[in-house]
């Protein structure tokens, strides 16, 4: 599996982001896209999950599933993590699983695998950011998608659920997914860079 | 089909469990039908003949109401991100948004219609009819405002623009759902006829509706 991107460039708001990006990563790679604030990181991630349209150039996923498109392949872990308040924490993951369409694994491992199992009939209201994080995390696994794209993804972690995020990463590409990833922090795991901004 | 299944469920558990949807809907419904007769004076007779007409706007302004929390809340905490990298097709995902709305928004509202008859003054035949009236024609009003809901999530302008697009949309709604009700409760013309236009805007709300929404989520994506 191939992930590929050529000549992208990306225009919002009538403002030019960048242009002219090209990257690269195969089955079991990383790719740390880092840049200064601004500089369209975002925009990237947004771009590849389908969420943004390309000005120019294309994005593409070589063999993958032929009737699925990029975004069907993908998980997206944003700034806002799509939890409902008023639905409890297995609610919340079970919907997911059952929605979004993949191969599936037990949502209580998942929830476990996260340190959220004694939580699971909390309402997501009363998390702390850094649970909330965990809870995304714990959709990740519970559903198999082969290309993670996650927005700064150690955000509100702590160290011990960063250690925890690191060794999921790197089960991901040990099984031939492929991660990109925003950053600003050092990922821990073995990644190409992507500049972003500055170099154009 | 697990997938929109699952979507129903959570939007209706959302609508019961925060209170927000069914009840708001209901609540407003019930204050405008109750002060409807204290402005118009104790006269039964003409609270009877307006009775259906009442009801009607009542239902109407309930509906829209609780409309624009169809997309938004969706839109702000990210799900819709979610929901449309998903394998269900985006048209589906909104129909079934769109119909769970209806289960936990729309259809308290035709419950509530009985209790609010009496209110007005109108007899049990006279009630039943409005309250059919309303159950054929508030999936129109359902599936033509989602339009503008979605429309309203891609323009980042909430409430005052649902409410100026929708409208005009639901004025054929509003005409032909009290002619049937009236038909049925004074005659003389036929209560098939505008029934079956009520029910047929609701089935061309059901295949439009979902199109445009996902149409014009896709147009917004940002």
């Amino acid at each position: 599996m191939r992930l590929s991107g050529r000549e992208v460039g990306c225009v919002r708001g009538g403002r030019k982001v960048f242009s002219g990006l090209n990257f690269e990563a195969a089955s079991g790679e990383a790719l740390a896209v880092v840049g200064p604030n601004g500089s369209g990181k975002t925009s990237l991630l947004r771009l590849i999950a389908g969420l943004l349209v390309p000005a120019r150039g294309s994005i593409t996923l070589e063999g993958g599933e032929a009737e699925l498109t990029l975004a069907e392949q993908s998980h997206y872990l944003g700034h806002r993590d799509a939890l409902k308040p008023a639905l409890s924490v297995s609610e919340n993951l079970n919907f997911w699983r059952d929605f979004l369409g993949g191969e599936r694994s037990d949502p209580a491992e998942s929830l476990a695998t996260v340190e959220l199992d004694h939580a699971s009939h909390l309402p997501a209201a009363f998390l702390s950011a850094g649970q909330r994080r965990r809870l995304s995390i714990a959709r990740l696994l519970t559903l198999r998608r082969p290309l993670w794209l996650l927005d700064e993804p150690t955000n509100a972690l702590d160290t011990a659920g960063q250690r925890m995020f690191v060794g999921l990463m790197g089960d991901h590409l040990s099984r031939g997914g492929l991660i990109v990833a925003a950053t600003h922090m050092p990922l821990g795991i073995a990644a190409r860079t992507l500049r972003v901004g500055d170099a154009s | 089909m697990t997938a929109l299944l699952a979507l129903i469920r959570r939007d209706i558990r959302i609508a019961l469990r925060v209170g927000g949807g069914a009840l708001i809907g209901v609540l407003f419904f019930l204050t405008v039908v109750v002060l409807m007769p204290f402005a118009m004076g104790p006269d039964l007779a003409l609270l009877a003949r307006l009775g259906p007409a009442i009801l009607w706007l009542g239902a109407l302004l309930a509906s829209l109401l609780t409309l624009d929390r169809l997309f938004t809340a969706d839109h702000d905490d990210g799900a819709l991100d979610l929901i449309t990298m998903s394998r269900t097709p985006l048209e589906l995902s909104c129909a079934a948004k769109a119909l769970a709305h209806w289960l936990a928004a729309g259809l308290p509202l035709v419950i509530a219609t009985p209790i609010l008859g009496l209110l007005l003054n109108l007899d049990a035949g006279a009630t039943a009819a409005v309250a059919l009236t309303l159950l054929a024609g508030t999936p129109a009003l359902t599936f033509t405002g989602m339009i503008g809901a979605a429309l309203a999530v891609t323009l980042h302008r909430g409430g005052l623009l649902l409410a100026v697009l929708v409208l005009p949309l639901s004025i054929p709604v509003l005409i032909f759902g009290v002619a049937a009700s009236e038909a049925a409760i004074a005659g003389p013309s036929s209560f098939g006829a505008p029934f079956s236009i009520l029910c047929a805007l609701s089935l061309f709300g059901l295949v439009v509706g979902p199109l445009a929404a996902a149409a014009s989520l896709r147009q917004g994506l940002d």
